[in-house]
């Protein structure tokens, strides 16, 4: 990448991934699948939202920015139309501009895919210091995207951050693991991925939402990134989407009566002691 | 000769559950014909050796103290030399810190793709067949894999580990091969504890947005008191309301538990909150909703308004004693 031998004293120049996917609080009853399609389909009268984890990373870059005293915050979204509200969103908590990847041709495309695409739009940017992204989608929930873009522009990757701090060129990142926290450290260019232990992300205010208006949003097509044909659609896939659908709940409840609630609580006791569960 | 090699780990210098889970995953592809097993653990040849009798055909003791930290960078040219070694064309990891990360770096290096998380395994047309959790839980999809290589984490506590049967035999070898990793650990901390860790708890009470007011928690607590062992979570509805701390929610976002027994107070069960508690041994839910998510995912149910159950029901699993 270009800023691996930036110049010592420039801004931090930093790109963050984000990406709207369907609400993650949808009632299950609202959560429909076109099991022929293979997608989901969208729930009536939810509006899409920014993946949970993104608005950290986010808030990442921006914490970065303002300790280095400036720099510059870009923010690539891949998906539809709509996903312009996704980086509307990180331009109006303070992000400095945006790339929307959009293009027929990203329909139904896996993770291994975006990913791909997203290695060659940053290369396009002239690549960055530091890419941030979430430390996984909460839609397909493979957090693979990291780890593609690091091993394509051969930039080491650390997962599930909870605490960045730039010392210089380095970077000290507290991460979440399987029995606590590690500390570990990486030279830039580097890529991070941002857990939500790492804190609230700021609220948009209504000055920034008015600001954000103003800021550039570049929509880049497939071509436009440098991506061929042969890595798009479907049936592109690395990872090709045998069946999709609805997990039958097995609804096992056995709901427990009584003539008052008392009594409703005196015989869940008997069933939660029979069942050893108390 | 195809084959699976399973990447093995361990947790405080002993062999992790995880490993013999992927050996019994490993050894039911490998009936229906995919191969033999060969086991990969960053650790000594008696390791190894544990290895081949919980299932694995081969062993390799990957010797290099580089991998001890963990990192993808000194893991990936031992795990290739393993590949080599072994012919495997899968490779099953844990979805584990390790797995997270190893999987998919391993899987853009051969140019191939990995599925995270996966729940089921099985061998169709020769080739594996994957079944994991998407949209929180909601959906599920079976995925295939282009490339020649099928590169598979594996769900904690999804697969049985096989007892150890120490009259197996199988070639026990060394790989001391390693990279040079260029993110340096520095440190390991516990996660601190104060009371029962929400996800070491054998019994959660969680509230959600159901509750109506902050001061319901007051009597969720009680509830749990009540029981040994037992921790407060709460719904992210109910976190971002301020009734209860963020450390305590539990979801997609949040904790993920999977105790004995989990009761859930007027929480409907959006995927957000399933995602972090549908591996719970046995739910009970408190809700005036009988069409409510987390009362179809329950095993008991009262339909009812929790203000009436839960102070009974208080007093009714004291007397039990």
């Amino acid at each position: 990448m270009r800023s691996a031998c930036r110049r010592p004293g420039n801004r931090v120049n930093i790109i963050v991934c984000v990406k709207q996917i369907p609400d993650p609080e949808t009632p299950a009853a609202s959560f429909k699948v076109d099991e022929a399609a293979k997608k989901v389909l969208p729930a009536q009268g939810i509006a899409p939202v920014v993946n949970p984890f993104d608005p950290q990373a986010t808030e990442a870059a921006l914490r970065l920015k303002e300790a280095d005293g400036g720099g510059k915050v870009t923010v690539i979204s891949l998906g539809p139309d709509s996903a312009r509200d996704a980086i509307k969103h990180a331009l109006a908590m303070g992000a400095d501009e945006g790339v929307l990847l959009n293009d027929p041709g990203f329909e139904g495309i896996d993770n291994f895919q975006t990913a791909a695409i997203l290695a060659k739009a940053i290369q396009k940017l002239g690549g960055a210091d530091l890419i941030l992204m979430g430390r996984s989608a909460a839609d397909w929930d493979m957090g693979v995207v990291p780890a593609g873009v690091g091993q394509i522009l051969g930039v080491p990757v650390v997962t599930v951050a909870k605490a960045i701090e730039k010392n210089g060129n380095n970077l000290k990142v507290e991460r979440v693991v399987d029995d606590g926290f590690q500390s570990v450290e990486v030279a830039l260019p580097a890529i991070v991925s941002v857990s939500n232990e790492f804190g609230e992300p700021r609220y948009p205010q209504l000055r920034q939402i008015m600001l954000a208006a103003k800021k550039t949003v570049q929509v880049w097509s497939a071509a436009d990134a440098g991506v061929g044909a042969d890595e798009l659609g479907a049936g592109n896939r690395w990872l090709p989407l045998e069946a999709l659908y609805v997990p039958k709940i097995e609804s096992n409840v056995e709901i427990i009566e009584g003539e008052t609630p008392d009594e409703k609580a005196h015989n869940l006791a008997l069933k939660l002691r029979a069942a050893k569960l108390v | 000769m195809p084959g699976i090699l399973v990447i093995a780990q361990t947790s405080e210098g002993a062999i992790a559950p995880i490993s013999y889970e992927l050996l019994g995953a490993a050894r039911q592809l490998s009936s229906q014909g995919a191969g033999s097993v060969t086991a990969l653990i960053a650790g000594t040849e008696a390791q190894a050796k544990d290895l081949i009798a919980h299932g694995a055909d081969a062993a390799i003791a990957a010797s290099n103290a580089a991998l001890q930290a963990g990192t993808v960078d000194a893991y990936l040219p031992a795990v290739e030399a393993a590949i080599q070694q072994s012919g495997a064309d899968i490779v099953l990891l844990g979805q584990t810190s390790l797995g997270r990360d190893l999987g998919p770096a391993l899987a853009f290096k051969l140019k191939t793709a990995v599925g995270m998380d996966c729940v089921e395994l099985k061998i169709a047309g020769g080739r594996l067949r994957a079944t994991r959790g998407c949209y929180g839980g909601n959906a599920r999809a079976e995925i295939t894999w282009k490339s020649a290589i099928q590169v598979a984490t594996v769900k904690p506590k999804t697969f049985d580990g096989l007892a150890a049967d120490a009259s197996r035999s199988g070639a026990v070898t060394t790989i001391d091969s390693a990279g040079d990793a260029r993110v340096k650990v520095l440190g390991v901390s516990k996660a601190e504890s104060s009371g029962i860790k929400l996800e070491d708890a054998e019994v959660v009470v969680s509230g959600g947005r159901g509750l109506g007011d902050e001061g319901a928690f007051k009597m969720l607590e009680q509830l749990a008191g009540t029981f040994k062992g037992a921790a407060v979570g709460a719904s992210r509805a109910a976190c971002d309301l301020g009734w209860y701390p963020p450390s305590q929610q539990v979801g997609l976002t949040g904790k993920t538990v999977s105790p004995n027994l989990y009761i859930a107070i007027a929480i409907s069960g959006a995927s957000q909150h399933m995602a972090g508690m549908s591996g719970s041994k046995a739910i009970v839910a408190i809700n005036k909703d009988a069409d409510a998510n987390m009362v179809k995912a329950a095993k008991f149910a009262i339909i009812e308004d929790y203000k009436k159950i839960v102070p009974a029901l208080i007093e009714e699993i004291k007397k039990l004693g």
